[in-house]
Order: C-alpha cells, then structure tokens, then sequence
C-alpha cells in the first residue's frame, strides 16, 4: 500500500510527544484564549489563575485525552472485530442507548429531584453508561451472541434506531432538556473533572490491556472467520470478550464527554495509513491517534472563540474527516499516477 | 414557557435545534396567492348537516357587509417578519401555538377568545381545558384548521407558518426575545384586538411592577456582579437577553457582556474567571446543592451560599419573556433579599 510506512514505534513516539506538547497548550488555552502557563508559575501570579489552570484546565485537558484514546482503541476493536473499515464504535446502538440514559435522566430529574434520590445518585453520567452498555446488550440478546457478523450488524442498526426515537420521544415530552441533551449529543468537555479523569483512566488501562492480549484474535480474524477458526481460536467467546471491552471504553467516554463523533472510526484509519502493523501495534497507535485527534479539537473549540465555546464533537468531524478526505484523494493521485 | 427559552437560545446561537433545523425562513418562501376573504366564521363548530344553513347566513351578510365603508382591511398590522397582516375584523377565535403569546392577549383581557393553544402553556389557568395543538416541534395543523380561527398567533421559528398561510388561514408570526420586543408583541396584539387605549397600560403596569421590583432589592445588594445560568452546556443569560434586561433594572451587573450575545454557550472557566457574587438559575442546571461544573466549588458564591435555584413554575416564570416579566423580576428580586439579608 505504502512503501513509506513508519515504523510503528516512530508513530508511538510521535504520538507521545504529539500528546505532551498539546497537554502543554492545553493547560493554558482557556476562556481568555492563549495565556502562558509559565507566568501562572511565577511566585506573584494570581492564585485564581492557578486554580483554574488545576481545577478546569488540566482535568478536562486530561480527560479529552482519555476519552479519545477510549474512543480510538474501540473503534479499532470494532473495524477489527467486525472485519469492516466502516464500523465505528457506536454500531452496536451505544450511542443512542447512552442519549436515551441520558434524555431520560435529564427528564426525571427535572420532574422530582426529590422522588429519584438514588438515580441522582448515578446522575447523568451514570445514566449515560447504563444506557450505552445495555443497549450492546440488547444487540446481543437480538443477535444470539456474537458468532453471527451480519446478524450483529442488523441487530446494531435496529437497536440504534429504535433507542434513537426513544430518546427523541423523551425530547418532545420534555422539551426543556433541548440544550443540554444538544451538549451532550455534541460532546463537551466542560463537565470532566479529576473524579472523571481517574474513572476514564482506570478503564483505559483495563481495556488496552484485555484488548492487548486478544490481538492474535484480532490478527486471526483479519485473515477470515474461517482462517480464524482453523487457527484452533475459540471465536465466539473471544469475540464477545472484545465487544464487551469496545462497549465498556465507549460508554465510559460517552458517560463522560458526550456522543464525540468520528474519533473512533477516523483513528484506526489514520494508523493504518500511516503504519503497517499487527493488531498489537495497531490498537495501542489507535488509542494514541484518538487521543491527539480529540485532545487538539478540544483545543481549538476552546480557542477558537474564546469566551465562548464550540461543540468539540463538530470540530473532530471536520479535522478527522478533512484528514481522511486528503488521504483518499492523495491516494488516488498517486494511483492514477 | 419551557419551549420558548430552548428556541431563543438556539437562535441566539446561531445552532438549529433539531427540531427546526429544516425549518425554511419565511424571507425565501415565496407568498402566497392572496386568498379570498371567507365569510365571517359563525360562533362555535358547523356542525355538517348545517351547511346550507350557514352558506345561507352567509349570503344574507354578504350585502350587508357591502355597504360598510372599509370592510377589507379594517385591521392592519406588521408581525415579527415584516408581513402585512389585514384583519376584516378584531378576531374572534384566536389560536396560539407560543405560551407567551396566549399570555400576552389574556393580559390584555381577550382570554374568552382564545379557542386553542399549544402543549405548552400552562397560564393562565383558564386556558387549561381548551384543546391542545401540540409543540413547536409538532404542530397539529389539522386541529388548529378545525377550530376554524380568525388569526393563528406563532413563533417565528415555528415550521407550521407557511403551512397555515397556504391553507387560507390568517398568521401573525411574532418573537417575543427582549423587554422592547415584548413591548412590541403586546402592541401588534392590541392593535389587532382594536383595544381603543392600546398596550399601554398593560406595559405601564409591566413598567410599575419592574421598578417596584428594582425598589425592593435592598442596597447592599446593588452593584453585585450576577451570573444568570440559563441552560446546562453552561449556556448564559447574557446582558443582551431579556432575562439579562431584567437583571439589569434590578440594579446587579451581569458577569456577561452584551457582545456575547444574548444566550452563548461558555467555557465553564470563565465564570470561575469572572468570579461573580451571586449565581441564578433553574435548579435543573445548577444542580441542588453539588457543584455544577468542575471547580465551581471556589466560587466566591458557592461558598457563601448565594446561589438563586428557580425551582418549578418559578423556573418556569423567570425564562418566559411575557406579560408576566414583572412577577419574574419579583421573584429574582426576593431571592437576592434572601441571599442579601
């Protein structure tokens, strides 16, 4: 494909030095646009400054950095658990199941804060996570486990749509929830704080590292179900094992920040166009790749027009896409060429 | 009214709500065809079996009306998109599909003639058992049309304008977002109802209620730096929003300035940044007691416990731009005595 491929290690390095310069921005990119952080650290700075830059900064700097590596890593589960570039992590229905979580908290909170103390609790998050995983349920319920790709995918689609007008049912009942259901199918990484930082966090460890020792899996299945099976691979536990790790990383992201688009199917993309590598490599680039693609748009809707903020999940569409848009198209040149 | 504030804030800015986003602006919809003037509708429903009967009414009228001197247009007014809307008569049957609105003409004592409104209006409680014509998201065209109204009064925003105009039915379309566009509304509508004195005591008494309002906020509170949470995202009640007009009569200083517009999406850090002495808004966005957004906890506000939660019809009341302003201001004005001590 391209004879110019890194090494895989170059792309991990540049990603780690990638990730670390924007953290860097980060922590001084806020509401009053760019401010150096050196300054804050000066002994006479402003203690708000330093308090801001510690209590909203750095946790939501961090915590778009999670959320895209989670979206990335399940993204790359997806396309290869279900052997198919399109698959993105949302295409087993979490997406709406988590905006249905969250339409239908958002609506009983409003009407008796009172009455529901234990689901305020679990909050809106909570919700969110509920319904992401239990919609990847329901699509495994529907497909009679995960042995059968196609009945899967129709499975995907059917939960997605109906959940989806679910939620857009709860929206009409309950109109005053517009906005902040709009927030959150927009993505934001307003609310992050340390608390959803060191959630995030824990699960991206558990995920990469499930996710890690099931590459041969993944590697197997590339090469064809039948090649897989004949590899001695016990394929359907394994491949529901890895739909459990994508739904778990994509609930926990979306919990947290909201329906961020085109990270996790754009991420994988992005690595493979860039190296040629095993699952191995190929999970771990993702996540990373995620990460920086999430962690820069979140910079720029801070940015961009600073005090106000724009909808970051907007921003990851038109840079992931636009990306992926060049690289077809230089594809093709070269190609024809 | 819970929808109207969800409009305004998304035409603040500048996003379509899904539920509009496909919502055509009138400017480039072609008009249509004038239509002929339909008899006068006689009170109550036709039953069907009474048609003969009601095209005879008819015809018995039609000379009579001949003979007055402008039956035409005896009512012209101007709505929110700049239309000409000609009135043979003050209405008799009004519909509203926007809460504010049907509080507008009951404010101004024509409640008897409303005969429909939409899902969301909840004042005043007269209005209670007339038929619903759902949402703004959902118009039911067919209700409306079967309540045969003299004049249907919409929001802007609303996609069942043009859908009602070319079913022969007369729309005034207004868009009520700041205390002179409230002004305004009433206005248009008394002029429609051919009130002889106009709005204005309606508006002075809104006037009167305002100040009394701003008279009751006791002085140490005057001059206090305000933040006015209008939605969860955190989406602001700026200077430029009638919630941020009232706050300015009530003698605070709002945190948001008007070049941000009236209801813009924040970056959560610079209400932190701003620091204000006291927070506003429906206990469904500032939560009850938790903080909000990560490190509001430090807020000089949260910390002293001077944060407003409007909490059911008083959230309600306080983001409905209406006849009732006055009563919202009221109750701003009580929560900073309370906070202010």
């Amino acid at each position: 494909m391209n004879a110019n491929a890194l090494r895989p290690a170059w792309l991990a390095l540049a990603l780690l030095l990638g990730s670390l310069l924007l953290m860097l921005l980060g922590a001084g990119v806020g509401s009053t646009g760019w401010e150096s952080v050196w300054s804050l650290a000066a002994p006479d700075a402003d203690p708000l400054a330093w308090q801001i830059v510690r209590d909203i900064r750095l946790p939501r700097t961090l915590g778009a950095w999670l959320a895209g590596a989670l979206l990335g890593l399940a993204g790359a589960v997806a396309q290869g658990v279900f052997r198919n570039p399109l698959a993105d992590p949302y295409l087993l229905g979490s997406a709406s199941g988590a905006s249905l979580g969250v339409a239908l908290a958002m609506a009983a909170l409003g009407v008796s804060p009172f009455a529901l103390q234990g689901l305020l609790r679990l909050g809106i998050t909570g919700a969110a996570f509920a319904g992401a995983v239990g919609a990847v349920l329901l699509t495994l319920l529907l497909a009679r486990g995960a042995h059968n790709t196609l009945r899967l995918l129709l499975a995907g689609v059917v939960v997605g749509v109906v959940l989806g007008a679910a939620s857009s049912m709860v929206l009409m009942l309950s109109p005053e929830i517009m906005q902040a259901m709009q927030s959150f199918m927009l993505g934001s990484t307003a609310f992050v704080g340390w608390g959803a930082c060191a959630l995030m966090a824990a699960v991206l460890a558990l995920v990469l590292l499930v996710a890690w020792s099931l590459s041969r899996v993944l590697d197997g299945l590339a090469l064809g179900e039948a090649t897989a099976l004949s590899l001695g691979l016990p394929l359907a536990p394994l491949r529901m094992l890895l739909i459990v790790v994508m739904a778990l990383a994509t609930g926990t992201a979306v919990a947290q920040t909201g329906l961020i688009a085109f990270v996790g199917l754009a991420a994988p993309h992005l690595v493979r166009s860039l190296v040629r590598a095993m699952h191995g490599w190929l999970l771990l680039l993702s996540a990373g790749m995620g990460a920086v693609l999430l962690l820069g748009a979140d910079l720029l809707a801070r940015w961009l027009i600073a005090p106000q903020e724009l909808p970051v999940g907007v921003l990851t569409a038109v840079l992931g896409g636009s990306y992926l848009l060049w690289l077809m198209h230089r594809r093709n040149v070269q190609e024809i060429a | 009214m819970k929808d109207e504030i969800s409009l305004h804030v998304l035409s603040g800015q500048g996003i379509a709500a899904f539920a509009d986003a496909d919502a055509v602006h009138p400017s480039l919809v072609p008009e249509p065809a004038p239509k002929t003037v339909r008899p006068a509708p006689v009170e109550g429903r036709w039953p069907a079996g009474a048609l003969a009967l009601s095209l005879l009414v008819a015809a018995l009228a039609l000379p009579a009306r001949a003979d007055a001197p402008a039956p035409a247009a005896a009512i012209t007014l101007t709505d929110a998109r700049g239309k000409l809307v000609q009135l043979a008569a003050p209405p008799q049957r009004i519909v509203s599909l926007l809460p504010s609105l049907a509080e507008s003409v009951c404010a101004l004592g024509a409640c008897e003639r409303i005969v429909g409104v939409d899902r969301y209006t909840t004042w005043p409680p007269a209005l209670a058992h007339l038929p619903r014509l759902g949402g703004n998201l959902e118009p039911n065209i067919e209700g409306v049309l079967a309540l045969r109204p003299d004049v249907v009064l919409i929001s802007v925003a609303s996609r069942a304008v043009q859908r009602l105009e070319a079913l022969g039915l007369k729309v005034i379309a207004l868009e009520p977002r700041t205390h002179a566009e409230v002004h305004d509304v009433l206005r248009t509508l008394a002029s429609m109802l051919a009130l002889p004195r106009g709005a204005e005591p309606i508006w002075a008494r809104i006037e009167q209620g305002l100040a009394e309002a701003a008279r009751t906020v006791p002085p140490q509170a005057r001059g206090k730096r305000v933040y006015f949470e209008a939605s969860r995202g955190p989406f602001a009640a700026g200077e430029k929003s009638f919630i941020g007009e009232t706050l300015t009569r009530l003698g605070l200083v709002n945190v948001v300035p008007a070049a941000l517009g009236p209801f813009p999406r924040l970056n959560p850090e610079y209400v932190v940044r701003a620091d204000p002495d006291l927070l506003m808004g429906g206990v469904r966005s500032l939560g009850e007691s938790r903080e909000p957004y990560p490190g509001w906890t430090a807020l000089r506000a949260m910390q002293a416990g001077r944060v407003c939660r409007f909490a059911g019809a008083e959230a309600d009341l306080v983001i409905r731009p209406g006849p009732r302003m006055a009563e919202a201001a009221m109750a701003m004005a009580r929560c900073v005595r309370e906070v202010y001590p």
